[in-house]
């Protein structure tokens, strides 16, 4: 097996185990901040549905973590066994927030431990709620590091190359790069994000599944308001990620835009098929281009023909922004028609076809995580570190990744599978009625 | 002290803790799966899921931090040892993964599935095992430069005796450390039945593991005469680590102080450890790489030491109040007390 195809195995390999790390990853993010939510709410209202809530989410956690813990630790390793020539330029200049996300794992993971095994041990509440704020930094803060390593592969800073050695090295510059306030916000809400519909999802499927209990409504309209507070703040976010593009990585803008010539005025293109140049059946919206680009219609958008050939990404991921844009807006729009509904005690909110539509939104979110990783990292090619090395060049030499592949797919399937299987039968051995009466007779007895 | 020097021992501090609690975990689950077996699940399913639940995702954020740390420090590792170790590591990956979820999954999902528990167990002897070749490969000898590029001699590696001697060495550490690790912790929850089952474990674990490390001393000799040389220089720190151990057998045989022995064991793992570490300075593998050329640049070697030592500040109290919480609460041990979510 020559270079060329370890170089594609690698990229399949590292595409696999990120974009299966990402969905457990994302769900780690968000659910410590919802735990809390739920639980501090509960604490407010003096209301034993919430803190169910919590106590319940905190459960089914244990198992997302687990495989989000295994999927991490297994990147981390791959980074260096598939990108050892990235990773030895890289170490010398961005190790540092890598180094800095260990201590956030162990800072989620030491009061993870503890708060899941000290429920109901302190007498008040909120000493235990105080638990799972170090749990919360700590997670975010594993989100921020990374997607700081991964706007340094952006836009690569704080360090000179003389002669093929580095030199000037400043970590800090390096970590502060232009990439990092955007990626680093657009990650963290959409985490929260996606978090939210996920649970929305769940409670709404519950309640299509005939269990009618308050719980889940109140589950229900706790996560929707919260999806739409942090579906309206990632498309802010992402807005100011297209400027952000449009000032540092144009040719990514350009290709997920299907934007050929440079004009001023640009429209932003919607869906549609590509014949040579030709964009086809598209949807235009006049001036949107320059708006998201610049943050004015008459504002000039740099087109795809303005770059070298050799440096242009693979235009199919005008799709993914596509997909990913539209999945947001989609999910603003219900959550919003859901809370306004339910003020205005709109009737069609809790009718089953609405419920359905709920119920997807959770899947669609994940899947907009997905497109959006996949129009960051290949609208970044062809390089592995944007103007500094290529993807080939960053890739090992080992003859045996496609093999890995195969192991590492199979691995991934009985994850996916296990932790979906063990999920589903934890929540159906206990339904929330059952568990609330069980705690009514527990509660009868003794207060400890 | 130089900043290479510093870089290194924080590392090797840190790999020595994994090596500690992972194998306490790693014997564990093998204890655990080879009770169910013999029929004898009672006496130590408790005991054991009392101790791993609560801790086992940091057991493993000990083994991220000592790579992610080994590259940000010596950024070469990852060129020499990334190319070379790709299927290795992959391995010790897969059976991690298989083994820290299905841990999660039955411990929290369905409890008490027969094929969970033996995969697990096994898997857990498994993984010391792929792991130690990173040591056999940094003897030296096994890795060649072609092109340019470094090239593991799988041949090579799986034939020499070496390799086999510290394969072995690592499973007889991994249940040695973790058996009389369970005995104090059995003690301490007033199991008795655990306890002597525990402690005829720990002694039946203690022979295999001295004869393989002297074996290993002795193919050393013959495999990398340099590393052999220096570790001599050393033979204090072996001597005394050996005493320790002594000692601990010593202790658990007369049934005495369970607390101390292990201690001692801890002392004796500890010394011999460092010993190993120090002889083999400067090479990080012979004798390609020393620690000199593999090392970062100064700037970002202070930033990391920087960021380490306020993450201790961090990390110190945390462990301090995890460990308080759940290996030193009596009511939480001997399993008064269950207040999981
Ligand atoms: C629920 C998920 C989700 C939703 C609804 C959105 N995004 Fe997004 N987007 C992400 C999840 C995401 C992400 C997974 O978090 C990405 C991938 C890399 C990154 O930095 O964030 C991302 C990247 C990303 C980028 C590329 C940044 C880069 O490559 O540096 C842009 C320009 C946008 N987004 C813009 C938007 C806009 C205008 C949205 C309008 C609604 C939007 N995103 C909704
Ligand atoms: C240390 C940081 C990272 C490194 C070294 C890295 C490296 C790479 C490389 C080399 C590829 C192959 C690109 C290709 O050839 O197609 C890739 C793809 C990918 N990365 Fe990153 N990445 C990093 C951070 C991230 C982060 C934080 C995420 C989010 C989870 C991510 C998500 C992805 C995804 C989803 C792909 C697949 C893209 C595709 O289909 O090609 N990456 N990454
Ligand atoms: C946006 C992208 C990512 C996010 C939000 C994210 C977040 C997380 C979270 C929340 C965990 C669980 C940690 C725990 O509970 O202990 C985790 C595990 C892990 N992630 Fe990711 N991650 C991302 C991408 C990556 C990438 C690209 C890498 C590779 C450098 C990586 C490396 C790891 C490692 C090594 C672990 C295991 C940590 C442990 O053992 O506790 N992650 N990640």
């Amino acid at each position: 097996m020559g270079n060329e195809e370890s170089v594609f195995f690698s990229r399949v390999l590292t595409e696999l185990t990120l974009s299966f790390h990402i969905i457990y990853a994302t769900i780690g993010v968000g659910v410590p901040l919802m735990i809390m939510i739920a639980q501090w709410v509960g604490i407010k209202k003096n209301d034993e549905h919430y803190i169910l809530l919590a106590r319940r989410i905190a459960r089914g956690f244990v198992i997302t973590v687990a495989v989000g813990v295994v999927t991490g630790t297994a990147i981390g390793l791959q980074l260096s066994l598939l990108w050892p020539n990235f990773m030895q330029l890289a170490g010398n200049v961005i190790a540092l927030p890598l180094f800095l996300e260990t201590f956030a794992f162990f800072f989620e993971a030491i009061f993870l431990g503890i708060y899941l095994y000290t429920w109901d041990r302190f007498e008040n509440q909120k000493k235990h709620l105080l638990l799972l704020i170090p749990v919360a930094i700590g997670a975010s803060a594993s989100a921020v590091f990374i997607t700081i390593v991964n706007a340094f592969m952006n836009a690569p800073q704080g360090f000179d190359i003389l002669n093929g050695e580095l030199i000037n090295i400043q970590p800090l510059v390096a970590m502060l790069n232009p990439a990092m306030p955007t990626k680093v916000a657009h990650v963290l809400v959409t985490a929260y994000m996606t978090t939210a519909f996920v649970l929305a999802s769940i409670a709404a499927f519950r309640l299509l599944k005939g269990s009618n209990h308050i719980y889940h409504k109140k589950s229900l309209f706790l996560m929707l308001k919260l999806g739409l507070i942090f579906g309206i703040a990632a498309a802010i976010i992402g807005d100011f990620s297209g400027k952000y593009l449009a000032a540092y990585q144009p040719e990514k803008l350009a290709a997920a835009e299907w934007h050929f010539e440079t004009e001023k005025g640009a429209p932003l293109v919607l869906l549609g098929i590509l014949d040579g140049e030709e964009v086809k059946y598209a949807f235009k919206i006049p001036y949107a281009l320059s708006i998201l680009a610049h943050g004015s219609p008459a504002t000039e958008v740099t087109g795809l023909n303005d770059f070298p050939q050799d440096e242009i990404p693979p235009l199919y991921i005008h799709y993914l922004f596509d997909g990913m844009v539209m999945i947001g807006m989609f999910l603003v729009f219900i959550s919003f028609v859901y809370v306004i509904g339910k003020i205005r005690k709109w009737k069609f909110i809790s009718s089953r076809w609405f419920r359905w539509i709920v119920v997807m939104g959770g899947p669609l979110a994940i899947l907009a995580i997905e497109f959006g990783w996949w129009l960051a990292e290949v609208g970044r090619q062809p390089w592995i570190l944007k103007g500094f090395m290529r993807t080939a060049e960053g890739a090992t030499t080992s003859n045996n990744v496609d093999i890995m592949l195969i192991l590492f797919s199979g691995l991934y399937l009985i994850l996916g599978i296990g932790s979906v299987v063990v999920l589903r039968r934890m929540f159906r051995n206990n339904p929330v009625e059952q568990e609330l009466e069980d705690r009514h007779a527990e509660k009868g007895g003794d207060f400890t | 002290m130089t900043l290479e020097i510093v870089g290194i021992s924080v590392l090797w501090l840190f790999l020595f803790g994994y090596l500690i609690i992972a194998s306490i975990d790693f014997g564990a689950g093998f204890f655990n799966a080879y009770s169910l077996l013999t029929g004898r699940q009672h006496i130590l399913t408790n005991i054991i899921q009392r101790y791993l639940s609560p801790v086992w995702e940091v057991t493993n954020v000990f083994l991220v931090f000592f790579f992610v740390g080994v590259v940000g420090f010596f950024p070469k590792t990852a060129f020499y040892y990334g190319t070379t170790l790709l299927v290795p590591a992959s391995i010790a990956i897969i059976l991690l993964a298989i083994r820290g979820s299905y841990y999660a999954f039955e411990t929290y999902g369905s409890r008490g599935h027969k094929g969970y528990s033996f995969m697990y167990g096994i898997a857990g002897l498994f993984i010391p095992a792929s792991l130690s070749i990173v040591l056999t490969i940094s003897e030296g000898g096994f890795v060649s430069m072609v092109d340019g590029q470094p090239v593991l001699d799988y041949w090579e590696l799986f034939t020499n005796p070496l390799t086999w001697s510290i394969v072995v060495l690592s499973i007889a550490a991994v249940l040695y450390i973790s058996a009389v690790f369970l005995t104090w912790y059995a003690d301490k929850a007033k199991d008795a039945k655990a306890t002597s089952l525990m402690r005829k474990y720990a002694l039946l674990w203690s022979l295999p593991l001295i004869i393989t490390a002297i074996g290993i001393m002795v193919e050393l000799r013959q495999h990398n005469a340099e590393h052999y040389g220096r570790m001599l220089d050393f033979w204090w720190l072996f001597a005394i680590s050996a005493v320790m151990y002594v000692g601990t057998v010593w202790l658990i045989w007369k049934r005495k102080k369970y607390g101390l022995a292990l201690s001692l064991l801890i002392g004796q793992f500890a010394l011999a450890f460092f010993a190993y570490g120090i002889s083999h300075y400067p090479y990080l593998l012979y004798p390609h790489l020393t620690l000199y050329d593999g090392f970062t640049n100064p700037t970002m070697a202070v930033a990391l030491i920087i960021a380490f030592i306020a993450g201790l500040g961090l990390l110190i109290p945390s462990l301090y109040l995890l460990l308080k919480l759940f290996l030193f609460n009596k009511d939480y041990v001997r399993g008064k007390k269950d207040n999981h979510a």
